[in-house]
């Protein structure tokens, strides 16, 4: 890009903090208007990634587009550079396109702390800013292609999360204050120990590397293309050794962020004590920078030892599949319910990293995307239905759907997506991933489709225990959906929906950087004995699947 | 000549003394000393105020020797910065550094770097001894964190009509002067008589302002006793090992030393000619002034006075001791360990290996079980003497300027945490039990928001001067072969993580207490000092490059 050009990227992740800031700023009295800017920020950011999204070329050469790079810390090697591949321009899409749900969703959620509201202490406003800085360090994660800058707001994102759930917890179900600050404040500590203990890990890895670098290239580097191009060009070997410790650094980080078994015991808690919308920004946006950064950075830096390493990453991802989803079935709470059901799809993530497939890598990138949306349409009217009723135990519920059809109806679609229906977006990535473990690792391919099954038990359960049968009396006086709660769900539903018939956008999009990611980890496509007829990114594949059932 | 014009020779200076048999060519005549005043500016600023400075206590009159000793502090500080400004600017840090005062002190770029920060630190010292507002006012009268009259027993009658009187110890900042002095001369010394007696002057008003606690005077002098007992040990082991290494090179110089280390003794001189060349001696010598130097960075297993003594300190005295001491202590034992034991490294890196591991991991562990905060802070100090020794020991260039860095960073937010610890209070004076610190976060947003922005530099959170300097080191560290040295110190960084995080949740997601502290208002002083410390905090955190360079400059040692 020439030097004038107008710095995209990094104005995608700086209308979301100058949001933060103002939002921060504004006066204890005006509360609404905080909410207002926030959204309007978050509504920019949308624009923006929108910009992003047609900018890009999804048929240009080179691995990154709308670069931009500037000297930053010469001493470390550091420069801030920023790229975008297709897999990026999906997630920062996607977590744009959360942001504005979340807010809206949790409108309400800093009301109960303002009557401890002082001229300095605004609850609203912090709650707002937090969720907005969490966005902004997001997004430049998702561009970073320097590792040093993507650790920097890999690990610096850790503490807006943090305040938000030990701060703004679930008030549902909690009878006494102090007990449920304690819980809150445990999880919050769970959470930012877990991360920032796989963090640290990850730092030792990361001057590792630059040791690594300066002591092969003259002058240590964090820049990922250069690392690559070097590795391409046989100026910069790494020893197995070193590689596979350096390897197990980064991927520690990535797999407690992910979160895999059995580094995801935070999981549960954090998105249990936390408000429904903050747990839609856990698990559907800031946990995917886990995923994602398996796939930038530990398969790209390390080719050699990802590949090592495959069989135990393979059955980690397994066991979470079907660990996860046992679990889910056993949950009392429908937050920790959802939380294990993520614990499982993040599994099917992994297994499609890691199956080092073009099937399995672009199913993986859809999972992504589309976990997030299926996930924060079914928390979303999950924490609806929670505030309504002030519990989240799903045998405080029955009946919902003669009360509230509208919502009974939303979340079925939200458990349904959660489930995989075909039809609906998750099918599609769940499939690619199926195929693409299949086609190299048949035996774990079956073991993993069992998940779909128990997808459909703790789905289907949890439906009908909540919301058919007799009504109980508690429900009786539930609402149904309330305007900005509509506006929330419905868009993610349409969107369930279309990317379900039609992904052909978003595959487009993934396809060329999958192929780049398989060719620096030099992989190809297994050749199969019965030719199965996937080929990724075509639409008609999909519709033949869901055919074939 | 005579029998008797021998004897004279002993005491006169007759030039010549030919044909004495007494003193065959012996030193006949001493040159006078050729000292660059100069180049000595900064540290003969500071000590000749320090000087001012007790006269003004004598002769001022009492009503003006607060606002006469403020300004004298904080004019001769600003003024020797400067004039570490100009030494830097005039080349002395790189191209013209040398060996001034006849080989007594170094002026190169390690020792001027180390000087300006222990000014800068010192200056923000200086405004938080001055404050006068936190605590209220005695019989009308403003008082400082200082005990009315030091010498008065506490709690006895001479106490109360010193502060009936309203008296104040201004003696504090003539004494800090002339500690600051000592430690502008630690990190520059370049033979070791100049180090022990650089130490001693440095170490002696410490002891005495860690005894000037207004409230709690008890623990207060219980803390300088420890402090002074203690420290008298390391400096005799510190004193000890000087007369081995003389023992061993016939020298005390730093360069005279490393020679010897590096070619043996080439001219044996005849007092020594036992002693000179034993590597017992060396070894043992080196040692034990490792040793001196590791108790006064607080270094595990010389760490034990540490909790106590910033515990029972008065809080401003405790802040510029835990930064600016550090820094002085570190730049010595850099210069020490690389000018003239250089050729010994093979022996004192596995040793520093062990202190440094020890260091962090028992910092480290043991913060996590402290429920007051100064304690707790502490703690957290000797868990980062852990991470600069990891630093010092890569022996490289690289090593010494991220120490250089670390030791700007840590300072800084070392000062401003504690100052933020004076503004908490309730009516026993400062209120340092962690419980009490519970919902800070709800009555005082904005002091419990810096006080976390310090604990998350501390913990080495990215975006933070913590985090740029922890990189540095273990980078160093890394790229000096001590790649375990480094996965030790990112998990004992996870531990301490734990402990600052802990904080970080009483004070915003615990319920207030009904009866908790309350965040007094300072004057502008404080004020001051805490937002420097902020700023310098997230400057060097964001960025850190120009600082990099300014002690990636600095990083070398003249011999």
């Amino acid at each position: 890009m020439a030097d004038f050009s107008f710095p995209l990227l990094s104005a995608t992740a700086v209308v979301p903090a100058v949001g933060a800031v103002a939002t921060a700023a504004v006066p204890a009295a005006k509360r609404t208007a905080a909410k207002w800017l926030a959204l309007l920020f978050s509504l920019a950011t949308l624009v923006l990634a929108l910009v992003i999204a047609v900018r890009f070329d999804p048929g240009a050469k080179g691995p990154f587009q709308l670069t931009e790079s500037h000297a930053w810390i010469a001493d470390f090697g550091v420069r801030y550079e920023l790229g975008v591949d297709g897999i990026a321009v999906a997630l920062i899409a996607l977590t744009a396109l959360l942001i504005p749900f979340v807010i809206l969703a949790g409108w309400h959620d800093a009301d109960a702390l303002e009557k401890d509201a002082t001229k300095r202490w605004r609850p609203t406003q912090g709650f707002f800013a937090l969720i907005l800085a969490v966005e902004a360090m997001v997004v430049i994660s998702f561009e970073a292609t320097d590792v040093f800058l993507f650790y920097i707001f890999f690990e610096a994102m850790l503490i807006p999360m943090y305040f938000l759930i030990g701060g703004f917890g679930d008030r549902a179900g909690v009878d006494d204050a102090t007990e449920g600050a304690a819980r809150r404040s445990s999880a919050a500590v769970k959470f930012l120990l877990y991360n920032l203990a796989g963090g640290l890990i990850m730092l030792a890895a990361v001057i590792g590397l630059y040791a690594v670098t300066a002591d092969q290239l003259g002058t240590g580097t964090f820049s990922l293309q250069q690392i690559v191009q070097a590795r391409a060009a046989g100026d910069l070997t790494m020893g197995t050794g070193i590689e596979r410790l350096l390897f197990l650094g980064f991927f520690f980080a990535f797999a407690v962020k992910a979160p895999l078994w059995p580094l995801h015991t935070w999981l549960p808690g954090a998105m249990g004590e936390s408000t429904a919308p903050v747990a839609v920004l856990i698990t559907a946006v800031v946990d995917k920078v886990g995923t994602f950064a398996m796939l930038r950075f530990c398969l790209q830096l390390f080719p050699e030892a990802s590949k090592w390493a495959t069989p135990v990453v393979l059955v980690l991802a397994l066991i979470s599949i079907l660990y996860g989803a046992l679990l889910a079935v056993a949950q009392k709470d429908i937050k920790r319910l959802v939380a294990y059901a993520s614990i499982s799809h993040f599994g099917f993530i992994i297994l499609g990293v890691f199956a080092m497939t073009s099937q399995g890598q672009s199913g993986a990138t859809l999972y992504m995307v589309n976990h997030g949306i299926s996930t924060a349409a079914l928390m979303l009217v999950a924490g609806f239905l929670i505030t309504r009723r002030g519990s989240r135990l799903i045998a405080d519920y029955g009946g919902v759907q003669k009360v509230a059809p509208v919502l009974a109806g939303t979340f079925l679609i939200g458990g349904l997506a959660t489930l995989s229906l075909p039809g609906l977006a998750p099918f599609v990535s769940e499939f690619l991933v199926l195929v693409g473990t299949f086609s190299r690792y048949p035996v774990l391919g079956i073991i993993a489709t069992v998940g779909i099954v128990l997808a459909a038990l703790y789905v289907l359960v949890l439906y009908q225990r909540t919301m058919t049968g007799p009504v109980r009396a508690e429900v009786r006086a539930m609402p149904d959906l309330k305007a900005r709660e509509l506006v929330v769900v419905a868009p993610l539903i349409a969107l369930l929906l279309f990317l379900g018939v039609y992904p052909k956008p978003l595959t487009n999009l993934v396809n060329p950087a999958v192929d780049h990611t398989l060719s620096v980890v030099d992989q190809q496509d297994p050749k199969p004995d019965v030719r199965v007829n996937a080929v990724p990114g075509e639409a008609g594949t999909d519709r033949d699947a869901e055919a074939a059932k | 000549m005579t029998s008797v014009a021998a004897v004279h020779s002993l005491w006169t200076m007759a030039d010549g003394a030919a044909g004495s048999p007494l003193a065959p060519g012996g030193p006949s005549r001493i040159p006078a000393p050729h000292i660059e005043y100069a180049q000595l500016a900064p540290t003969l600023i500071v000590l000749g105020a320090a000087v001012l400075g007790v006269l003004v206590e004598a002769f001022w009159p009492r009503r003006g020797r607060y606002y006469a000793q403020v300004l004298l502090s904080v004019v001769a500080l600003a003024a020797a910065f400067a004039a570490v400004i100009g030494l830097a600017a005039g080349g002395f840090g790189t191209t013209k550094a040398h060996i001034a005062a006849m080989g007594a002190l170094a002026v190169d770029g390690p020792a001027l770097f180390l000087q300006g920060t222990i000014l800068l630190v010192s200056l923000i010292a200086i405004f938080t001894f001055a404050e006068r507002r936190l605590d209220p006012a005695t019989h009308g009268r403003p008082v400082d964190s200082f005990a009315a009259q030091g010498a008065a027993v506490p709690g006895g009658e001479a106490e109360k009509a010193a502060v009936k009187a309203g008296f104040t110890t201004t003696e504090v900042f003539p004494l800090a002067l002339f500690a600051i002095g000592g430690m502008l001369v630690f990190p520059a010394a370049n033979d070791l008589l100049t180090l022990f007696v650089a130490l001693e002057v440095f170490s002696l008003p410490l002891y005495i302002l860690c005894a000037l606690a207004r409230r709690q005077r008890l623990l207060s002098q219980e803390s300088a006793v420890k402090y002074f007992l203690l420290g008298a040990f390391s400096s005799a082991f510190l004193l000890f090992g000087v007369a081995l290494l003389y023992g061993y090179a016939g020298t005390v110089t730093y360069a005279g030393i490393a020679e010897v280390v590096s070619d043996g003794a080439k001219q044996i001189d005849p007092a020594l000619a036992d002693t000179m060349g034993n590597d017992a001696l060396l070894l043992i010598g080196g040692a034990l002034v490792v040793m001196g130097l590791l108790f006064k960075v607080g270094a595990v297993p010389f760490h034990m006075w540490t909790p106590d003594v910033y515990q029972g300190a008065p809080t401003p005295v405790t802040g510029f001791m835990a930064a600016a001491t550090k820094v002085a202590a570190f730049g010595a034992l850099l210069r020490l360990l690389y000018v003239a034991l250089p050729g010994l490294r093979w022996d004192w890196r596995p040793v520093m290996w062990g202190v440094a591991i020890l260091t962090m991991l028992a910092g480290a562990v043991i913060a996590v079980t402290q429920t007051d905060v100064k304690r707790l802070l502490a703690y957290s100090s000797i868990a980062h003497a852990g991470f600069i020794l990891a630093g010092v020991i890569a022996t490289s260039e690289d090593g010494i300027s991220s120490v250089l860095f670390y030791l700007l960073a840590y300072s800084f937010v070392t000062l401003g945490a504690f100052a933020v610890v004076t503004l908490v209070r309730d009516a026993g004076g400062e209120a340092t039990q962690l419980a009490k610190w519970a919902g800070l976060g709800r009555r005082s947003p904005l002091v419990a928001a810096v006080f976390a922005v310090f604990l998350l530099a501390f913990a080495g959170i990215p975006l933070t001067s913590g985090f740029a300097g922890k990189f540095a080191v273990f980078k160093a560290a890394a790229e000096g072969g001590a790649g375990w040295l480094v996965v030790i110190g990112v998990l004992s960084s996870a531990i301490a993580a734990f402990f600052y995080i802990r904080v970080i949740v009483l004070m915003f997601f615990n319920e207030p207490k009904a009866d908790g502290p309350t965040v007094a208002v300072p004057s502008p002083l404080t004020m001051t000092a805490i937002a420097v410390g902020v700023v310098v905090t997230l400057v060097l955190g964001l960025a850190p490059q120009y600082f990099l360079d300014l002690a990636g400059q600095a990083g070398v040692f003249v011999r």
